[in-house]
Formats: structure tokens, C-alpha cells, sequence
């Protein structure tokens, strides 16, 4: 199996804080690579830049073969992503979601409809298809999510904390999709979340992130035979100690409070 | 080409499903109509200056458009903030034809917003010169609106929040409406006031709307649609360039 993402010393500095402190790792293709740490450790930061919507300091990145600094069409192309938090059009339905997606990604009109017709049916939202998605619960809208990333047949699916906030029920579905796609179109999964079982469950390989930097990788048992636990979680706490991190509430957090304040229909 | 027209089909979209927006941005310009139109009405007649409501009209009509276009340059604040703004950033299109399918969008929707104000203007009186110029007056409903839509742009892709809405507001949109001949004719304006006007592109705007209505230019046809264009594409560039280095 060859290497699908290459991460060779990436740097990102914001002014005199640095982010990501000079880290390298390979993600295999077919594998479900299980990217984890505490608050605040450069997870999310990573896979902007993985996906070409953050410029790093410095470093060197391959994704499916290319540069995300320099071969932006070409990379963005090859995954598709489920964002930390939402990124769907409110105001229109989950088909049109579907559809605009298909069009931008410049999928044939024919094979965006039978497509978009098979992978919300996956995700059993096909019945709801006209609905705004304003209407959808948080986890309609992740398993929507979750299918508009497939849409355009990507090499590699990076998913950041696709369950957080989910009901067990939901969370297992979703894995269970991805998995099964995993297996069956050898499509890479990248992912990060905070629910350690999960991880140990799903994924073939991980990596820890803390301040920054790459505490340990390996296979999850490998972790938990290397930290002497039982769990990946203790595993987890192991490395990354106890300390309670803080992250800074977003701009987006204050505009959702103003946003529910004002009562704006969304 | 592609995704130009998709993004603009989705604002279109959100803009036909949204009439309480439509109802609720008549507000303003339709209390501007009546207060000033009516209001100056005899004053401005007896001036020896004609019909104030017929001279008010292309100055509401061009206030209807400022305020929507600005209004959905902005957007990208919303779409930052709501998240749909990284599901275009990471397609695999260039931010170039992002930006012109959003400022074509926003284009469209102003300038049927401006269509709007000035149906509501019909209903309260207006009469045309002259509906041979109709589709001149098209034209300079769309440069006004793309005028203005890439001021909003520019500004949405460097604002990382609402928080800075009131101050574009109350230091851009309204010294613009108001520094230009949307309420009053420019002549004989105090040195420095005329000198605000002559700068502010909503004033050419303004001055070649009225001329298409029926009125006379100030400037000349020419002039108005010089200023125009150039200032547009100036500003569209601006915006372009600006929205192109957003990070998330």
C-alpha cells in the first residue's frame, strides 16, 4: 500500500503562537487513519491545511500525490470533508445541497442525480430530500453532510469530529457507512474525535497530537501495549497528561449567540 | 463558467424564498418615498424645481439597490460564519469564479429589489418620461447594483463577524446615500458638499437613473456610465483580491 497523505515538518505559526509544531506522519491508502489529542492541539488546523484552506508556515504536504499549496484543484479534487461544524446552506433543501455540491465538483448532471439519489438513501434521508435544511436535526444534518462528501467519489474522506453531539444510534450508523465504503472503494478515511472508544474501534491507525506536536502513532493496541493500558483512553491520558486544556470560544460561537438573540430565521 | 452560474442560482434561490426580506427592505426606502416625496413636494415646486416626487423616485430606486447589494456583498459573513462558506472554498474551482458567481448573485438580487422600490414608486404616482429609455435605466440599475455589491464583498471577505455591520452602515452605506443627488439636485450645493458628491459614485448612479426616468443628467450619459464602469470593475477587482486571500 502506498502513502496517500505525506506530512513532512509542518509548521503553522500564528504570530508568536505556534499551532503545529513541526510534525510528520503518512497515511496509508484504504486505511482509517484516527488523528486524536486534547482541545486545542492543532488537529483542526492540520486538516485546513491538508485541505488547502489554510497556508502553512512551513513544511512539505502531499495528498493523493499532490501539493495542497500548489496543486490546489488537483488535491481538492481527491477528498471529500465533513467539517467540525456545519457547513450547509440552510435555506435549501437537502437535495439542492446534494446538487450544488455535484456542480461544483463538475459531476455530469445524470450521475449527480442517480448518485445523490443512492448515497442519501444510504444515509436514509432520501424521504426528507425536499426538506429545507434548516428543519434537519444535528445528526440529519451530519449524515447529510456525510453524503455530500461522497458525492464526488474522493480518494480520501476527512472527517472532523463527524459525531460530535450524536446519539449512539446515529454514531454507529455512520461509522458503519464509513467503514463499509472503507472496505469496499478503498477510499482513505482521515478523522479526528474526542470519543476514544470510537477510535479504538474504527480506526486501524492513529496518531497523537498534543501542543502541537506528535506525542505517539501506532495501531491503537500498539498505544495501549505501549502506555501499559487498558484503553485507548487511559492510553490517551497517558500521553497527554491531565491538565484541562482551554480554547478560545470562536468568532463563529459569538455570532451563533447573537444570531439566536435576535431570533434571525436561519 | 459552471460554478459562476451555481452560486448565483443559490443566492436568486434564497432571495425568491425569503419575502419577508423583500417586504421587510421596502420599509425604508418606501418612508423615504412618502415623507420626502410627499413632504418637499411644495417647497421644492414652488423653488420653480418641478416635481420632487418624479425627481425623489430614481434617488429611492437607487437607495432600494444600494442597501441590498451592500447587503449581500456582506453575505460572506453570514456564510463564514453558518460554515457554507468552506464547502465553496474547498471545491475545486478557482476563488475567482466563486467571487463573480456570488457578486453576480448579489448583483441580481439588488437590482430586483431596486425593481421593487420602483413598482412601489409607480403605485404612489411616479410617471415615466419616457419608456423608450427603460432599458437604459437597466443598465445603470445593474452597474449601480455591481458597484455596490463588490463594496460589500470587499468588506465581508475582511470582517470576521457581524460586529462591524453597524459601523459599515453608519460610515459607508448611509454618508454614501446621503453625499450623493439621491435627495437633492447637485447644483448650487455649498463648495464642499458639491465636492463629496462629485466623488461618490452613487452620485453618477443617481444622475444616470434620473436621466433614463426622464429628468436631466446632470453630468452627461457618458460621464455617468464612465464613472460607473470603471469604479466597478476597480472595486470588483478589490473584492476578488480580497476574497481570494481569505484563510479559514
Amino acid at each position: 500500500m502506498s502513502d496517500i497523505i505525506v506530512v513532512q515538518d509542518l509548521v503553522k505559526n500564528y504570530g508568536d503562537f505556534c499551532a503545529v509544531n513541526h510534525i510528520s506522519f503518512t497515511v496509508r491508502e484504504g486505511e482509517i487513519f484516527g488523528f486524536l489529542g486534547p482541545n486545542g492541539a492543532g488537529k483542526t488546523t492540520t486538516i485546513k491545511m491538508l485541505t488547502t484552506v489554510l497556508d502553512p508556515t512551513s513544511g512539505a504536504l502531499r495528498v493523493n500525490g499532490h501539493d495542497p499549496l500548489h496543486e490546489r484543484k488537483e488535491v481538492r479534487r481527491s477528498f471529500g470533508i465533513v467539517f467540525q461544524d456545519a457547513s450547509l446552506d440552510d435555506e435549501l433543501t437537502a437535495f439542492e445541497n446534494m446538487d450544488l455540491h455535484g456542480g461544483l465538483y463538475g459531476v455530469a448532471r445524470r450521475e449527480r442525480a442517480e448518485r445523490s439519489q443512492m448515497l442519501l438513501e444510504l444515509v436514509g434521508l432520501w424521504d426528507r430530500r425536499n426538506d429545507f435544511v434548516k428543519q434537519y436535526s444535528g445528526g440529519m444534518k451530519r449524515r447529510l453532510e456525510v453524503a455530500r462528501a461522497l458525492l464526488h467519489q474522493p480518494r480520501i474522506l476527512f472527517l472532523d469530529e463527524p459525531t460530535i453531539g450524536l446519539d449512539p444510534q446515529t454514531r454507529n450508523h455512520i461509522w458503519s457507512h464509513i467503514q463499509t465504503l472503507s472496505k469496499e472503494q478503498n477510499v482513505t478515511v482521515f478523522f479526528t474525535t474526542h470519543y476514544m472508544e470510537e477510535a479504538d474501534r474504527v480506526a486501524s491507525e492513529v496518531a497523537v497530537i498534543d501542543q502541537g506536536k506528535i506525542v505517539a502513532q501506532g495501531a491503537p493496541s500498539a498505544l495501549k501495549e505501549q502506555t501499559h493500558s487498558a484503553t485507548l483512553e487511559e492510553a490517551f491520558i497517558a500521553l497527554t497528561g491531565h491538565g484541562i486544556r482551554d480554547e478560545e470560544a470562536s468568532s463563529a460561537d459569538h455570532m451563533r449567540k447573537m444570531a439566536r438573540v435576535w431570533g434571525r430565521r436561519r | 463558467m459552471r460554478a459562476i452560474y451555481i452560486l448565483c442560482i443559490r443566492q436568486l434561490k434564497r432571495y425568491s424564498r425569503s419575502p419577508a426580506r423583500i417586504v421587510g427592505s421596502l420599509g425604508q426606502p418606501i418612508v423615504f418615498l412618502l415623507a420626502l416625496g410627499f413632504g418637499f413636494g411644495a417647497t421644492f415646486a414652488r423653488a420653480g424645481a418641478g416635481n420632487y416626487f418624479n425627481f425623489v423616485t430614481p434617488g429611492i430606486v437607487a437607495m432600494g439597490i444600494l442597501f441590498t447589494a451592500v447587503f449581500s456583498g456582506i453575505e460572506i459573513i453570514w456564510d463564514r460564519q453558518f460554515g457554507f462558506l468552506k464547502e465553496t472554498l474547498v471545491a475545486p474551482v478557482s476563488r475567482l469564479q466563486i467571487v463573480l458567481g456570488r457578486v453576480l448573485g448579489g448583483t441580481i438580487v439588488a437590482m430586483m429589489q431596486g425593481a421593487v422600490v420602483f413598482l412601489v414608486c409607480l403605485v404612489f404616482g411616479f410617471r415615466f418620461g419616457s419608456w423608450l429609455l427603460l432599458p437604459l435605466a437597466l443598465v445603470f440599475t445593474f452597474l449601480i447594483a455591481l458597484l455596490f455589491t463588490s463594496i460589500g464583498t470587499a468588506i465581508g471577505s475582511v470582517l470576521q463577524d457581524m460586529q462591524g455591520f453597524p459601523l459599515v452602515m453608519n460610515f459607508l452605506v448611509m454618508p454614501l446615500f446621503f453625499f450623493s443627488d439621491a435627495l437633492f439636485p447637485i447644483n448650487g450645493l455649498p463648495k464642499v458638499l458639491m465636492l463629496a458628491l462629485r466623488l461618490n459614485p452613487l452620485t453618477y448612479g443617481v444622475d444616470g437613473l434620473r436621466g433614463a426616468l426622464g429628468h436631466a443628467f446632470a453630468f452627461s450619459v457618458i460621464t455617468d456610465f464612465a464613472v460607473l464602469v470603471i469604479a466597478s470593475l476597480i472595486l470588483l477587482s478589490i473584492g476578488s483580491y480580497l476574497f481570494s486571500k481569505i484563510q479559514l
